[in-house]
């Protein structure tokens, strides 16, 4: 993956930012000693590492504000950082560039469950949002599988899912309002704890761009009651295209679970070497679950079992209790885990059309004995979101090669069904260069002319998203300008 | 007037405009002329719909009733239950599913399950230079780019004209009643709104109307389920001191289309105006405004205030959470205090942006999101 040759005139300039940063922010909050930027070389795309010039941990939102302009009238490059799990690369650094990390900004500004929201500093971990109102039967939504890891920054950046998005959105539905400081330091409001934009919806386009339009140093969140149970069924079946046609019947009915997760039998394998879930081996394993009351959840995970057994399946097992929910549960949630026992491993999140489904698994198959490698597949089936894991040996050279253009080629085959490259993981550096796949030159223009609006010199997050050859232009005003 | 067939048309016909225009879909949504029409209700159908992946692609032009009637066919529904306006400004023509989208128009039904916009997966359109962009797709989950979807949602055509739109669908359920609370007012009925919303049983639906002192919960479901959640819902407000009636689904079907479509105020003449806000500051509000008469959906987070013509609510309002659209008045009301609210400084100088690079020759419903002078 190619990234910008940084700046030899930013990186002779350190010791001046390191300077004036320290004028701005306490002793602690600037992290300028290259063995200490090491921490920061790299989010949870670990293929690819370079420390960044400085690392900055502002607690304020005048403090993040202040590091902007500084950086802003410095020329230097900034990367916003969460917590650092992107699978996409989204928070890696250049070696002139100053990473602006939001961890230290964790508080909670107000809960409010009149009005059924949350205001927080996007520091604070996902999971640790609905920590903050569970006492009172409430939750934060979106579930990324990084939840307890994750800031709600990076969430934002990414516009992140997770399992139950089906029924309850993922975070652009559940994003109220956020502060957001633009590069030049200024900061601005958009949206608040009342529904929909007055004029043109900011919001919606702030989320999901990655860190490349402001920095987003507060947020406020719907919360939801939650519900008063949940329960899943299992059911394997002998055929993908079955299960398939299985999910697609039982969305058809009227039943609208809250997760439709999918497993494929290499997935299915490796995690029950690895997790002991007591799965069925079979071609494919759904893992459906529904909420409400206990009548209410037996009556759908009846209907759906109804349904099941017209497809045939090999096993259908109903969870009548916490325990046999957690058990089925085990399987899924070790999946990843398990698919790493096994070998290095890239996840892929692509999206198709569900009806593709059966077609692209074909396909993804085929292309497993072409390039030699083997891949798993486990998935949001519901939404069409899959997560094919590639299976590669890190350090046997030319195979993490080899496994990208594997990646590529399903990513483009996705796309190809009607789908894209990325449901929730976000583009980073990782699918940057395959942007001209999906979108057609007039359209990536639109998307960068966004940007020329909020950060008219490039500097935020600059190489990531678009492909490099598309953004070279805009990037290089500022080298220009020197 | 230019009446739009198809995209390459579109395209020419922006490509070719040297002066102002109003891009027009059904017209039903009452909004001011400015300058020579360009109708898209000529872009019209159903291009694809797939049932069992829960979306539906249709060109912009496609009548709203169309597509209620194929979704109806497989026993689903636009979810966000878009507003009919024509009662309400007596306006005649075909509401169009572009005009929905583009003023983001959602019913009752937003509080549980989303607006419009949180609806639409995939837009194309036509920028003011007469380029076709596309972005997003035809799938739920997408964050591939930025997405210009959500801030074309909303945008009232002054960013581009949309040619295309992809949605999500989702299942109509097997039934519907409604919980109905008489003799609450205004800040008793909004505290058991916030008390419903605030439970595990899924509300789709909280109004109060102050005139008859009715306060309207919607529970929609499997018919089990709906019984079951009325039962609980009514224990947990039995505390309220308000008498509780259950109301059948027909009954309950027609309620709530009345709601979506602010009918209580379709047969007066008077300024009508929209102020989305923090639910619970929605009575004291209601009370600075010195409207006429005013609606709570929304769980009180949407005021419907009917005022007296030229009424300028927003002076009245002051500052709050929120914002104040004036949906029904005269043009040269609309034109002296704007149809939106006011921006912040730093929102009215980025959407200013945006309205600049998108349609630099500054052809589409020009003045209509900024505040008049």
């Amino acid at each position: 993956m190619e990234m910008p040759v940084p700046n030899p005139s930013i990186i002779a300039r350190k010791a001046r930012v390191v300077q004036r940063l320290h004028q701005v922010l306490p002793a602690d909050a600037v992290i300028s000693d290259e063995q200490e930027t090491r921490a920061y070389e790299c989010d949870a795309l670990t293929a690819y590492k370079c420390p960044p010039m400085v690392a900055v941990l502002p607690y304020t939102t005048q403090q993040v504000s202040d590091v902007l302009r500084i950086c802003h009238e410095e020329g230097v490059p900034v990367v916003p950082r969460g917590s650092g799990t992107s699978l996409a690369g989204g928070a890696l650094p250049t070696a002139d560039c100053v990473i602006l990390g939001v961890a230290r900004m964790s508080d909670v500004i107000e809960t409010d469950y009149d009005n059924r929201f949350i205001k927080v500093q996007t520091g604070r971990t996902n999971l640790s949002v609905t920590g903050a109102v569970e006492e009172h039967g409430f939750f934060y939504a979106p579930d990324p599988s990084s939840q307890l890891a994750c800031a709600i920054a990076g969430n934002i950046a990414m516009n992140s899912g997770g399992a139950h998005c089906l029924k309850y959105g993922v975070t652009t539905n559940n994003l109220m309002g956020v502060t957001m400081v633009l590069m030049d330091g200024e900061v601005i409001e958009v949206g608040g704890a009342y529904l929909d934009a007055g004029g043109l919806d900011l919001l919606g386009l702030i989320c999901g761009s990655e860190g490349q339009l402001g920095v987003v140093t507060e947020a406020t969140l719907r919360i939801l009651h939650k519900p008063e149970g949940a329960r899943p069924v299992l059911i394997g079946f002998d055929d993908n295209e079955v299960a398939g046609a299985c999910v697609s019947d039982i969305i058809k009915a009227g039943v609208l679970p809250v997760a439709i997760e999918f497993m494929d039998r290499p997935c299915i394998e490796a995690t029950e070497a690895f997790a002991k879930a007591g799965y069925p081996m079979c071609e494919a394993l759904l893992i459906i679950e529904v909420e409400g009351s206990d009548a209410e959840i037996d009556h759908q995970l009846g209907l759906i079992s109804d349904i099941a057994r017209r497809h045939n399946p090999v096993e259908l097992r109903q969870s009548q209790s916490p325990e046999e929910s957690a058990k089925i549960w085990l399987g899924r949630k070790s999946a990843f885990g398990a698919m790493g026992q096994i070998n290095d491993y890239m996840c892929l999140d692509g999206t198709i059309p569900v009806s593709a489904l059966p077609h692209v698994l074909k396909r993804i198959g085929e292309m497993s004995d072409h390039y030699g490698l083997k891949v798993g597949n486990v998935f949001h089936a519901g939404d069409g979101n899959m997560h094919p894991l590639i299976l590669f040996d890190a350090n046997k050279p030319g195979d993490l090669e080899l496994c990208e253009e594997f990646g590529a080629e399903v990513l483009k085959l996705c796309v190809e069904v009607g789908g894209c490259l990325t449901g929730e993981h976000g583009v980073g550096i990782e699918k940057r260069d395959l942007m001209h796949v999906q979108y057609a030159r007039e359209d990536l223009d639109a998307q960068m002319s966004i940007k020329d609006i909020f950060d008219p010199a490039w500097l935020l997050n600059p190489a990531k998203v678009f492909p490099l050859d598309a953004s070279e232009s805009r990037r290089s005003v500022l080298l220009a300008a020197e | 007037m230019m009446d739009i067939t198809s995209e390459d048309a579109l395209v020419d016909a922006i490509k070719g405009a040297r002066t102002p225009v109003s891009v027009q879909g059904g017209i039903t949504r009452g909004l001011p002329k400015t300058g020579a029409v360009l109708s898209v209700a000529g872009l019209n159908g159903i291009t694809l719909y797939e049932p069992g992946a829960l979306t539906l692609v249709a060109q912009a032009g496609t009548p709203v009733a169309d597509i209620e009637a194929a979704l109806a066919q497989e026993n689903q529904r636009l979810a966000f239950e878009p507003m009919d306006h024509r009662g309400l400004l007596g306006t005649t023509g075909k509401p169009t599913i572009g005009g929905v989208m583009a003023a983001n128009v959602s019913g009752p039904r937003r509080i549980s399950v989303g607006a419009a916009r949180d609806f639409l997966l995939g837009v194309r359109f036509v920028d003011g230079q007469g380029v076709v962009v596309k972005n997003g797709g035809r799938v739920m989950k997408n964050v591939t780019g930025y997405d210009l979807v959500k801030v074309m949602a909303g945008s009232y055509g002054t960013l581009g004209v949309l040619s295309e739109i992809s949605m999500k669908v989702l299942p109509r359920p097997e039934t519907q009643a409604t919980l109905v609370l008489h003799g609450l007012d205004d800040t008793t009925g909004v505290r058991a709104m916030a008390a419903a919303l605030g439970s595990p049983f899924e509300v789709t639906g909280a109004a109060h109307d102050p005139a008859q002192k009715k306060t309207m919960l919607r529970i929609e479901g499997f018919e089990t389920s709906v019984m079951y959640r009325l039962g609980r819902l009514r224990d947990l407000l039995g505390n309220m001191g308000a008498e509780i009636t259950v109301s059948d689904e027909h009954k309950t079907a027609d309620a709530w289309t009345a709601i979506r479509d602010v009918a209580a105020f379709s047969a007066t003449q008077d300024d009508v105006w929209r102020v989305s806000c923090k639910p619970s500051d929605g009575p004291a509000l209601a009370v600075r405004s010195q409207a006429d008469a005013w609606l709570y959906d929304w769980a009180g987070g949407l005021i419907w205030l009917r005022c007296a013509a030229g009424h300028d609510l927003r002076r009245k309002l002051g500052a709050f959470d929120g914002h104040a659209t004036l949906v029904r008045a005269d043009d040269e009301t609309k034109a002296r205090l704007g149809v939106f609210h006011p921006e912040n400084s730093g929102v009215a100088r980025l959407t200013s942006a945006l309205r600049a690079k998108f349609d630099p020759k500054g052809l589409f419903n020009t003045g209509l999101m900024e505040r008049a002078a």
